[in-house]
């Protein structure tokens, strides 16, 4: 029972990827459109780029479908929630990259908990642009692995929506 | 015999409904027919025909739909033995696809025959459907599992086989008779002649050879050869085996339920005859039909002439490409190389530069082509590919090199 209302949610996730696919195929998007000046701008100049000493939260994902690579650190303030800084390493396509970059300018400074709940509709209207299925799994890689970050930073249970794009894109 | 008429690539190109739209405004260039390859209305109607009239289960009923159905799926399997040149249609086995026909050799052979001290050699190019099935039986029997290496062309090092083969009991010699990455074109007849000298099967992968060149198992010395049919213009969910005849009658079934059986009983069930042996239940039909009209459709347009007009357009493809700044283009010189060319685009990822070729309405395949080991090999996580077909256009190659050209803009 339990297994299947899970699939039922899994479902609604798939369908709100396909949806906003939807909005992608048939349209007469440009490429200027697709690869705004924004997305290009961090992509050739990444926030946040680098490694950090001892972070208290960081995970790195994979997908193995086109081999886009992350790993994100986070150093929480004195009072353990806030997001002081966030930085990322990793390469791979434009969207990955730059999601992941803008993903930290959004974050910092707000709290871990309020992030690792964050959805992901915040990221992609910041994005801006129509994912099909495959491109969505790029843009959401690095907030996938932010939240699995937090999540195990605060030893709570990664939403059952997450898990799947999580193991997925081999997060850990 | 006269050479091969010149393939007239425009004119056929009509008789594909699918380049009647616009993607994202502008005309399709489909540069993806070695994932799999667009129908024509000839091979879109036979199935269509065949379903409005003639459709029924074969082998069955004693009535007459039942009897057109048989003849059409019987005579479909007539035409894939001649397009092979198999020596008896008895040896053409339907399939899903080459997947499925190459884990049929690898289950019902394989596993039944290899054992520890034996060799199992696939090479450092195989598509994952001919590179998986063999390590796992490999496992599962305790055999070994060993590579034929790459050069830096990206062709077969043939030079030292026999180390290859060294210290084991070579059972097994699996191979694609064209890359379905890099394009190249593997000498399997040599192959084929060292499998024999150890005593090992040859199995061939031909799903990105059959339909582009003249196949001919006889010529090739295989012992298996496996196709699928939505590669050569053909539906997708069926695909053929061909094996040689007293390998297929030695084996053990792969699937086993209807009509592959002679007779059940409660204490034990006989096997059928090849090819029925192999084809347990409901087989995809129509599909079948569709094959065969799809075989008929390019045996028409003439495989040495598709063979020609491919060459040609890798030839240019490659003199375009080689002037773009940037580009690194992977696999063996024309000569030895199928409609098929993989590059990179200095360090802009393969999914970057696919989707702005998408957005300027050509299709190219970009990622691992299921060949993760050759990727580890080349030292890349994905590469760009573009492949041809006879319906491909030299001015389709233009508007590739045209997205290029803006992807370097875009990405500068």
């Amino acid at each position: 029972m339990e297994s299947s209302k899970a699939r039922l949610r899994g479902d609604r996730v798939s369908t709100c990827a396909a949806t906003a696919s939807q909005e992608g195929f048939g349209t007469l998007l440009g490429v200027s459109d697709f690869y705004r000046e924004v997305i290009l701008d961090h992509y050739k100049n990444p926030r946040g780029h680098g490694p950090m000493e001892a972070p208290d939260a960081s995970a790195e994902g994979l997908n193995p479908l086109c081999g886009d690579e992350v790993t994100i650190s986070v150093a929480l303030g004195e009072d353990g929630e806030t997001i002081e800084e966030v930085m990322f390493e990793g390469r791979g396509c434009a969207i990955s990259q730059a999601a992941t970059s803008m993903l930290t300018e959004m974050v910092k400074g707000r709290s871990a908990s309020e992030v690792a709940a964050l959805p992901k509709e915040e990221l992609l209207e910041e994005i801006g642009i129509p994912f099909t299925p495959i491109r969505l799994k790029c843009a959401l890689l690095g907030l996938g692995v932010l939240k699995v970050a937090l999540h195990r930073a605060k030893g709570t249970p990664l939403p059952e929506e997450w898990a799947g794009l999580a193991s997925e894109l081999e997060i850990s | 015999m006269t050479s091969p008429a010149k393939l007239d690539a425009r004119k056929l190109r009509a008789d594909f409904p699918i380049f009647e739209q616009e993607i994202h405004g502008k005309p399709l260039a489909y540069l993806d027919s070695a994932a799999t390859a667009q129908k024509p209305r000839q091979m879109l109607d036979t199935v269509r025909n065949f379903y409005e009239t003639s459709y029924a289960n074969v082998h069955r009923g004693v009535y007459e739909l039942s009897e057109r159905a048989t003849a059409a799926y019987e005579g479909a399997r007539r035409l894939l033995a001649v397009f092979v040149n198999a020596p008896s249609e008895k040896e053409m086995i339907f399939t899903r696809n080459a997947t499925e026909g190459l884990n049929l050799v690898a289950y019902a052979w394989g596993l039944v025959n290899l054992g520890p001290g034996d060799v199992v050699v696939v090479t450092e190019l195989e598509h994952h459907s001919n590179f998986v099935p063999w390590q796992y039986v490999a496992k599962r029997t305790g055999a070994d599992f060993r590579m034929i290496p790459l050069d830096e062309q990206g062709e077969l090092d043939l030079g030292d086989l026999d180390s290859v083969g060294a210290g084991g009991n070579v059972r097994v010699v699996a191979a694609n008779l064209v890359s379905n990455s890099l394009g190249t074109v593997n000498p399997v007849e040599r192959l084929a002649t060292w499998a024999h000298d150890q005593g090992a099967i040859m199995v061939v992968d031909a799903a990105q050879a059959a339909p582009h060149r003249l196949i001919d198992v006889q010529a090739l010395g295989c012992d298996f050869l496996a196709f699928s049919a939505h590669k050569l213009c053909g539906p997708t969910s069926v695909g053929a085996l061909w094996g040689r005849r007293e390998l297929l009658e030695s084996m053990e079934p792969f699937n086993l339920g209807g009509h592959m059986i002679r007779a059940v009983r409660f204490e034990e069930t006989t096997w059928g005859d090849v090819p029925a042996k192999f084809e347990a239940g409901t087989q995809p039909i129509a599909e079948a039909v569709g094959f065969g009209a799809a075989i008929e459709y390019i045996s028409a347009a003439g495989l040495e002439a598709i063979e020609q007009h491919e060459h040609d357009l890798v030839v240019y493809a490659l003199e375009r490409l080689e002037g773009i700044p940037g580009i690194k283009l992977y696999g063996p010189p024309a000569e030895r190389r199928a409609g098929i060319v993989s590059f990179n685009l200095g360090d802009v990822h393969p999914h970057d530069v696919a989707q702005v070729l998408d957005l300027e309405g050509v299709a190219i395949r970009a990622g691992h082509h299921c060949c993760q080991p050759l990727m580890q090999k080349l030292g890349v996580a994905a590469t760009n590919r573009a492949s041809f077909y006879l319906y491909t256009l030299p001015e389709e190659i233009d508007r590739l090199v045209q997205g290029l050209h803006k992807v370097r803009k875009v990405f500068a």
